[in-house]
């Protein structure tokens, strides 16, 4: 659609920049404030230039909890993805209570509120009292996610499975059901194996909704907190310590105000690097479809 | 022989999806001795009494008072800024659109872990500190940039003839927004204060950081009690059956819109 030049426009979009001015820059001010001052207390700030982000640049520490960070969002979007993709051609096509009940049912783990979603998994996991580590144990496996760190890592990584698939499931979904019919049968007069309908007519109708999914499954991943804060703290050890535990502990926990703000500035940018660009790739593919 | 195989594949992928939710339920019907000593598939000693302490102890049916009022508060305020922003996104151009699009979406990219400290700072400064509208405004951050792009994407699928005719039709700007766009794109806000709804009922760090006693959330009641008293997993797994509840209503009542809602709003 061709839109109109209007600069009043700007008025319908003053509310919200009101608000996101008061809840996102007003506080990104007084991040990027601490990240160049050190205190001694007393609140008597001095200015320390980029020493913290150097510091942070340098700690062994951020990069641990990088490479753990970096290695847990590759492995949870390889899972998910393709396991999304797979269950969302198995769901029921036609509209009726069916296809109503499996969309309520693979929906329910995205409403459940994400501590109470590690409190399930912290449950179900304990050799004591679980189902999961009660059966894993009876197999003879030796399985303690708190103890052992294979163990606190294929937990979170099934919780993330359990918990998010769905996501990418409903995406898919959506975006299958806009695929004509008439192209379906087309494909059966050629012929086409199972394969083809899926590389040259699926694949690609689904392609953008598939990349909103891939995007926004990176940038929920690489803030994971909640789950894992729940389900082991980050343990054992560091072995789960991810990089938004680690700056909660680091600010909040230790009250380290200026390397904590220097890294929130870096993880807040490293984000949204990679979320810009998601968001080209996407923007272009939709100009491509229309 | 295809359906099967169809059928086959959604019933284990809901089995995997049910079972830890079976398994709470489960947990939450036993008291805390059966839960201990006898490992069993369901509860032999059928019990309410987990339920019963919840809803006569005001320390926790509060929390979910308290949740309810500001997931509620966040969504009106989400919804009421975002759909004049939203139409004038869909209709008009103007000077930096594109740039200030993608820094509102910024925002939902934004750690909350990052944002976590600043807010205690901020909403403690200005005296909000443990007031519900100290949470609704701070999930805004994420929520009305959400509700933005859902409902812009709704809004360009309404053709801007119907805009035209309305005002030779002789109808005001907020006559015509009121009249006949909103319900137009009825579905629309539907699907926005379904996301809304959802992501604040799931956030835990900025609700937790933000409260301390009056305003105190459920998710913060259940982290906390998981702490202090150690082991009550009967009371822990009542409590985290009845935050599934309000979601599982929630996506009932939308469940015919939210395939669509998912393709269109580009969420």
């Amino acid at each position: 659609m061709k839109k109109t030049l209007n600069q009043k426009a700007w008025f319908m979009v003053l509310p919200v920049l009101l608000l996101v001015a008061f809840s996102a820059i007003i506080p990104l001010m007084t991040v990027v404030n601490y990240s160049v001052q050190d205190t001694f207390g007393n609140n008597e700030f001095f200015w320390v230039g980029l020493e913290w982000f150097e510091e942070i640049l340098h700690s062994e520490r951020m990069h641990d909890a990088l490479s753990r960070q970096a290695m847990f969002t590759a492995i949870i979007l390889l899972i998910e993805i393709p396991l999304g993709i797979f269950v969302a051609l198995h769901m029921p096509k036609n509209k009726g209570f069916w296809s109503s009940l499996c969309l309520v049912l693979v929906a329910l783990p995205l409403l459940i509120p994400w501590n109470v979603v590690g409190t399930i998994w912290q449950v179900f996991g304990r050799v004591d009292i679980g189902l999961l580590g009660h059966s894993l144990a009876s197999l003879g496996i030796d399985y303690n996610y708190t103890q052992n760190s294979t163990a606190a890592w294929f937990t979170i990584i099934i919780m993330d499975v359990w918990h998010w698939t769905s996501l990418v499931v409903l995406l898919c979904y959506a975006g299958l059901q806009s695929i004509p019919d008439a192209y379906y049968q087309a494909a059966k007069i050629d012929q086409a194996s199972r394969w083809n309908v899926f590389r040259h007519i699926q694949l690609p109708k689904i392609k953008g909704v598939l990349l909103i999914a891939i995007l926004l499954r990176f940038m929920d991943s690489f803030m994971i907190y909640t789950e894992p804060f729940v389900l082991t703290g980050g343990g054992p050890g560091n072995a789960t310590t991810f990089l938004s535990i680690d700056l909660v502990k680091m600010a909040i926990g230790q009250f380290d105000l200026g390397p904590a703000a220097a890294f929130s500035l870096m993880y807040f940018l490293g984000i949204l690097l990679v979320s810009y660009v998601f968001y080209t790739l996407m923007v272009n593919s939709e100009g491509q479809g229309s | 022989m295809k359906i099967n195989k169809s059928a086959c594949v959604m019933v284990l992928y809901i089995l995997f999806l049910m079972l830890p939710i079976y398994w709470l339920i489960n947990m939450s019907f036993k008291t805390n001795q059966d839960i201990l000593n006898s490992f069993s598939l369901w509860p032999h000693n059928f019990t309410f009494d987990n339920y019963i302490v919840i809803f006569t102890d005001p320390s926790w049916y509060k929390g979910y008072l308290n949740s309810i009022t500001y997931v509620l508060m966040n969504t009106l305020i989400s919804l009421a800024v975002a759909l004049p922003a939203a139409y004038a996104f869909s209709r008009y151009s103007f000077m930096g659109d594109k740039h200030l699009f993608f820094w509102l979406l910024s925002n939902r990219m934004a750690p909350p872990a990052v944002f976590a400290l600043p807010f205690f700072q901020l909403y403690s400064s200005v005296g909000l500190f443990d007031t519900h509208i100290a949470v609704a405004l701070a999930h805004t951050l994420f929520n009305v940039p959400l509700a933005v792009w859902i409902l812009e994407g709704f809004m360009r699928g309404v053709p801007k003839e119907i805009d035209e005719t309305a005002y030779i039709d002789g109808y005001g700007f907020f006559g015509f927004f009121r009249k006949i766009f909103m319900p137009l794109i009825a579905s629309g806000i539907g699907v926005a204060a379904f996301f809304c709804f959802m992501f604040s009922w799931v956030e835990l760090l900025l609700s937790r950081t933000l409260t301390s006693v009056d305003a105190k959330s459920i998710a913060a009641t259940m982290t906390r009690t998981a702490s202090a008293s150690g082991l009550d997993w009967g009371l822990l797994a009542a409590a985290g059956v009845l935050t599934i509840i309000p979601g599982a209503l929630v996506i009932y009542f939308v469940r015919n819109h939210i395939a669509k809602g998912f393709a269109l709003g580009r969420v």
